[in-house]
């Protein structure tokens, strides 16, 4: 029984750790699969942490917080759609520039609201999610497979990342598909940087999300641009994530410590033998990256 | 009319820069502060003496080497958002070179740096170089991925193998005298050593290779067309292994101002993000060299004027750089900027015109559209 | 009655280009009616006007004699024509490949459940099993079966025209506008999609058809409009023309289908030898043998897609390619060769997509004429490219093949289809190749440029090169070849010599036809 409670922490706290990336991945998914790379992802979730702090403080409520997170990471989400669908600007470039935006905000707000840019004031524990955001972010892997192959919704995005000239000329307009799914990225990741902020920790701190938007791309890639696994390589990561924080300082073999920096690489490296089609096929919707041009 | 369309050209990304340092400019009001002020406090902090003048260069050098590394993947059709991994290892490559061999006389010395800078920054290029042309798998996301790998390596080499005994800092010992390259003296204490001379000498290198040689041509032919670059005989593949490795042995002579003329040892968290700002510097000098040194000296001057900012304001900390480098680039980036807003007149013209006529038919709309193509079983 | 369609002095104009220019048209509904014209032409331009995907600069267009379009109404979007009962199939067909059929059929107009309208159009869950049934209806009527859960990546082009179509009759659409069907199509499939034209014609949709087949004109239309150069040029009924006289139209002059009967080839030594040659691909070749001498030109006849594309990446990137078979180029057994090497035998290549194979569309003409010569002295020299030298000779090329505007520093991509088409070939012959590949080497360019680019094939023939000539115009294949093969679904199904063979025999083998 003993030798059961580590594995069982271990397993609640794998759940734990990968909510975020859970959230942030399907926000990937949503403006992947419609055609937009999102490279901004990072910026998105690091907007939700600053925003799901700041308004779960002045509202004292986690809700609100959520709430919050929501309208901070939709706003910066907004800035990118502009620039990457309406005045087609490269979406790497716009990308990077959203995430050195968010980088920058963040600790430049932070500094004006509360005196200091490395970090907000801690939240009380009543003011932080206990776990419903686990259930909500499986909840939401469930509906949006649903809502990608049952529902009309879901087929234009899914043409608009494939063959957006199709979804034009069957009359649907193909930037208003990639606005509400970039957009909806931006809700996504905003929940997943509120899972951080108001969940996972107490307060937000500068650059918080530590590479964890990529970690949701890479994830993204890893299942294939599909919701079930997209989340079932989440989960992988965060067990990555989960055993590095476990193996801190822990003597394996021989006397030095594991190097927690390989484990920490991990993810990456898989990702990398992933897309080398060395694990697996990954084939990415054909109209990625490509504005819309309507003649 | 041609020279005109031309001469916009030329200045659509000034215009563009401006643009976006007004937009970046005029979120410090948010913080309490006057944007003019905050400008002048910058321009001051950039310019202002021998000394801040010697900063903005020092910051600039990395920025030339970075940018010219994504100007050369770019024209090679590749897009290297990867200088941050490759700056790292070759730094890291550099300061290993210096403390392995701390015995190696002056002249002999920093060439043995420099060249452990471009060989460590090379092979982080070559990998994904080598992944996309042999195994098809695109560049950018392994480059970010390969950014974070880096991070650790270097994390673990600086903490484990090449510790400094002598300090709590996350920071490798240090390198050996002969390595230490001579400083410019006319900078006062700035740190700007001979590292900028070899930025510049990179800068002509780049510009000679792409445009006079057949390699370059053959670089740029497989960026603008890889099927009829292959069909002419160039080999797609070899040329982008190339590419990515002087992108990536460019990306690695950051090494040589950071270790070689500043620290003389290799520091975690040293670049504070050089390489995702050599992207933007290339894009705003459109790939070319001079265009590259050019946006370089602009970024290094907002770098080193927002670092002011932190004790000459209120409010306002050196993360307005990073602020306003992303509306820079966001604006610089922006295909359709003028064009957007352009056609948004003529539209509002043309809508005005139509509604002269005042005849409007109805048509159907797509709800009504949507009830009657409803099929119910 | 009124016509189902009327143009009435439409002018549509691309950066000062005009495509279209005072069109008027009329169609009567319940006919198959074609539109031909050259490339270019401006026939897809006015088809995509009524589909609403450009929006013409004046002029009306009305519908049954209503109008649909002009001064008076605003221009409508495709998703009003599908509304009104118009829709299109393009010349590329709009499908997405990892979707099913029944997806791509449903797409815009997904039926829901009648339980779920209290959800917001776009939530609401898809009805798939009510799709099916309508569509079951529909295949019924027309009999056009497809399986619906069928990828589109897994089907094959005939399949996909017809999902195409269905698309159509699903949203009921009564004007059915084709753009070039039958361009990708074997005989078969052409034979058979006639026969699903005719039907649906019978049950009283109209069809429009652009095409610049006349034989297929004569066998399907009821009626036929003329374009040349953005303008209607003529309209005939079928029974009162011919072929004859439409290609004079579509031309503007009389065509002389002939040409000049070149002399008797000097055959030299052998230059390729292709022997049982089998390659898996889109369409994969089976067991080829052919042979070209030098001072001979060989015509591949076959309508596209029947392994001309695989048998030139196998002669130009053999080492690319898992192949069977010997491969000689000059001598040489060429089968594990790359592009390189190929081309260092000197070998000259007039690619099938000129914009895709052949330019660097952005660059200027001096740097596409370079492309490829890049390490050929003189323009080499250790390393560097001797600029001197290369502009000489740039400016030398501009004035002897007579490109225009004359001037080496304008991108490419401003040049004509024939201009472009010029650099390329004074590029490949810039070193006299001793092999030439020449993939439809007169598409898409004017008739001008195709005199001067035969001129120059056959001289290249006269001068001991041997050349490979791959067409679907027959005219060409049968001006040009000393001997021709005649390549149906990846196997050489005929051969001929010069004079043997007429058109109609040749369009019938090329279709698969058993002689």
């Amino acid at each position: 029984m003993e030798i059961l409670i580590p594995v069982f922490q271990i397993i609640t706290s794998t759940f734990r750790v990968s909510t975020p990336l859970v959230f942030a991945a399907l926000g990937g998914m949503m403006s992947e699969r419609a055609g937009v790379i999102n490279i901004a992802l990072e910026g998105m979730m690091l907007m939700g942490a600053f925003g799901g702090a700041v308004v779960a403080l002045t509202l004292h409520s986690s809700l609100y917080g959520a709430l919050g997170a929501i309208a901070f990471s939709v706003g910066i989400a907004a800035i990118y759609g502009f620039f990457a669908i309406e005045l087609r600007a490269n979406q790497i470039v716009a990308g990077t520039a959203i995430n050195m935006l968010a980088a920058g905000l963040t600790p430049f707000l932070s500094k004006v609201l509360y005196e200091s840019s490395t970090s907000t004031p801690n939240l009380p524990l009543e003011l932080r999610f206990q776990s419903s955001p686990v259930w909500v972010a499986w909840g939401l892997v469930i509906l949006s497979w649903f809502w990608m192959k049952y529902t009309p919704s879901g087929l234009w995005i899914r043409f608009a990342g494939e063959n957006p000239e199709a979804l034009d000329s069957a009359g649907v307009r193909v930037k208003r598909v990639r606005w509400a799914a970039v957009l909806l990225s931006g809700l996504l990741a905003g929940l997943g940087g509120a899972s951080l902020s108001i969940f996972l920790s107490s307060s937000f701190s500068r650059n918080m999300t530590a590479g964890r938007g990529f970690m949701a791309l890479a994830a993204l890639i890893f299942g294939k641009w599909k919701p079930i696994p997209t989340a079932a390589a989440c989960l992988l990561f965060g067990f990555f994530d989960t055993l590095q924080i476990r193996l801190q300082g822990v003597v394996l073999w021989g006397t030095a410590p594991v190097p927690v920096q390989f484990i920490q690489i991990l993810p990456y490296v898989v990702t990398i033998f992933v897309l080398a089609g060395v694990v697996g096929q990954s084939k990415a919707p054909k109209a990625l990256g490509l504005p819309f041009i309507q003649d | 009319m041609k020279t005109g369309k031309s001469l916009f050209l030329f200045f659509q990304p000034i215009f563009s820069v401006i643009l976006g340092l007004g937009i970046g400019l005029l979120i410090t009001y948010a913080a309490g502060e006057s944007p003019w002020n905050v400008f002048q406090i910058m321009v001051k902090s950039a310019f202002g003496s021998r000394y801040d003048l010697g900063m903005t260069l020092f910051y600039a050098t990395p920025l030339i080497f970075t940018g010219l590394s994504v100007a050369v993947a770019f024209h090679a059709g590749l897009f290297n958002i990867g200088g941050e991994g490759q700056l790292e290892i070759g730094a890291l490559a550099t300061a290993a070179v210096g403390i392995c061999f701390a015995g190696m006389p002056f002249p002999f010395a920093p060439i043995l740096g420099v060249l452990g800078g471009i060989l460590g920054g090379a092979l982080w290029g070559a990998i994904p170089g080598w992944l996309r042309a042999r195994r098809g798998s695109h560049e950018v996301i392994n480059t970010i991925m390969l950014n974070f790998i880096s991070a650790g390596l270097c994390s673990w080499v600086t903490l484990y193998v090449l510790k400094n005994p002598d300090s709590q800092n996350p920071e490798t010992a240090s390198i050996g005298v002969g390595y230490l390259i001579p400083q410019l003296k006319f900078f006062a204490e700035a740190p700007v050593s001979v590292a900028i001379l070899l930025a510049l000498l990179a800068a002509v290198l780049v510009w000679f290779l792409l445009w006079k040689t057949s390699l370059g041509f053959e670089l740029r032919a497989v960026g603008q067309n890889e099927v009829a670059a292959k069909a002419a005989g160039i080999d797609v593949g070899k040329i982008r292994i190339l590419a990515m490795v002087i992108a990536g042995g460019l990306a690695g002579l950051v090494g040589v101002s950071e270790v070689l003329g500043n620290a003389g040892r290799f520091k975690i968290g040293m670049s504070p993000g050089y390489g995702f700002m050599g992207i933007a510097v290339a894009l705003l000098g459109r790939s070319r060299p001079l265009g590259v040194v050019a946006s370089a000296l602009l970024f290094g001057a907002l770098h080193k004027g927002t670092s002011d900012l932190d004790f000459e304001t209120e409010n306002v900390t050196r993360d307005l750089s990073l602020i306003l480098q992303a509306t820079v680039i966001l604006c610089v980036s922006a295909d359709g900027l003028w064009s957007f807003f352009g056609n948004r007149l003529k539209n509002k013209h043309q809508i005005k015109k139509n509604l002269k006529g005042k005849l409007n038919f109805p048509v159907k709309t797509k709800s009504e559209a949507e009830s009657s193509s409803t099929v119910t079983p | 009655m009124n016509p189902i369609v009327e143009f009435r002095g439409i002018c549509k104009s691309f950066h000062g280009v005009k495509a279209n220019a005072d069109l008027h048209l009329q169609v009567k509904k319940g006919t198959i009616h074609a539109i031909v014209g050259e490339n270019g032409a401006g026939k897809s331009t006015a088809m995509k006007i009524l589909y609403g995907t450009y929006q013409p600069d004046s002029g009306e267009i009305y519908l049954d004699g209503k109008l649909w379009g002009g001064r008076m109404k605003p221009w409508s979007s495709p998703s009003d024509a599908i509304h009104c009962g118009i829709g299109m199939v393009h010349q590329h067909f709009m499908l997405g490949a990892p979707q099913t059929a029944l997806e791509n059929i449903l797409l815009g107009v997904e039926p829901s459940p009648s339980w779920s309208s209290w959800l917001p159009f776009f939530l609401r869950p898809i009805d798939y099993q009510a799709a099916r049934i309508k569509l079951n209806q529909i295949s019924a009527q027309y009999g056009m079966k497809v399986d619906l859960d069928a990828k589109i990546e897994n089907t094959s082009v005939g399949v996909q025209q017809r999902i195409e179509i269905l698309k159509l009759l699903y949203r009921d659409a009564n004007i059915l506008i084709l753009d070039e069907p039958t361009a990708v199509l074997t005989q078969q499939e052409t034979e058979e999609l006639f026969t699903n034209l005719r039907k649906l014609c019978q049950q009283g949709k109209t069809i429009l058809i652009i095409t610049h087949k006349l034989k297929e004109v004569m066998n399907l239309a009821s009626r036929v409009t003329v374009f040349r150069r953005g303008r209607v040029v003529a309209e005939r009924d079928i029974g009162r023309t011919s072929v004859e006289e439409l290609a004079t139209l579509m031309v503007g002059r009389k065509v002389n289908l002939q040409g000049a009967i070149p002399s008797q080839p000097k055959l030299g030594e052998l230059a390729l030898e292709v022997k049982n040659l089998s390659l898996d691909g889109h369409c994969s070749l089976r067991n080829l043998d052919l042979h070209v001498h030098g001072g001979e030109i060989l015509g591949i006849a076959g309508v596209e897609g029947n392994g001309q594309t695989e048998l030139l990446q196998a002669l130009l990137h053999p080492k690319d390619q898992s192949l069977k078979g010997s491969l000689r180029l000059l001598g040489q057994d060429v089968s594990h060769f790359t592009a390189d090497r190929i081309r260092s035998l000197c070998v000259g290549v007039i690619p099938e997509d000129r914009h895709r194979e052949g330019l660097l569309l952005k660059k200027s003409v001096q740097e596409n004429f370079l492309l490829g010569l890049q390490r050929r002295p003189p323009f080499y020299n250790k390393g560097l490219i001797s600029t001197k030298k290369l502009t000489h000779e740039v400016r030398r090329i501009i004035d002897e093949y007579d490109i225009r505007p004359k001037s080496a520093d304008v991108a490419v991509s401003t040049l004509s289809g024939g201009n472009q088409q010029k650099l390329i070939i004074a590029r490949e012959f810039e070193f006299p190749p001793r092999f030439l590949i020449a993939a439809q080497p007169t598409r898409g360019v004017d008739v001008g440029a195709i005199e001067s680019i035969h001129r120059r094939l056959l001289d290249a023939r006269q001068k001991g090169c041997g050349i490979l000539l791959i067409s679907s115009e027959l005219d060409e294949i049968l001006a040009l070849s000393d001997r021709i093969l005649v390549m149906y679904e990846g196997k050489i199904v005929a051969e001929f010599q010069r004079g043997q063979v007429t058109e109609q025999v040749l369009g019938l083998r090329m279709g698969g036809a058993s002689a």
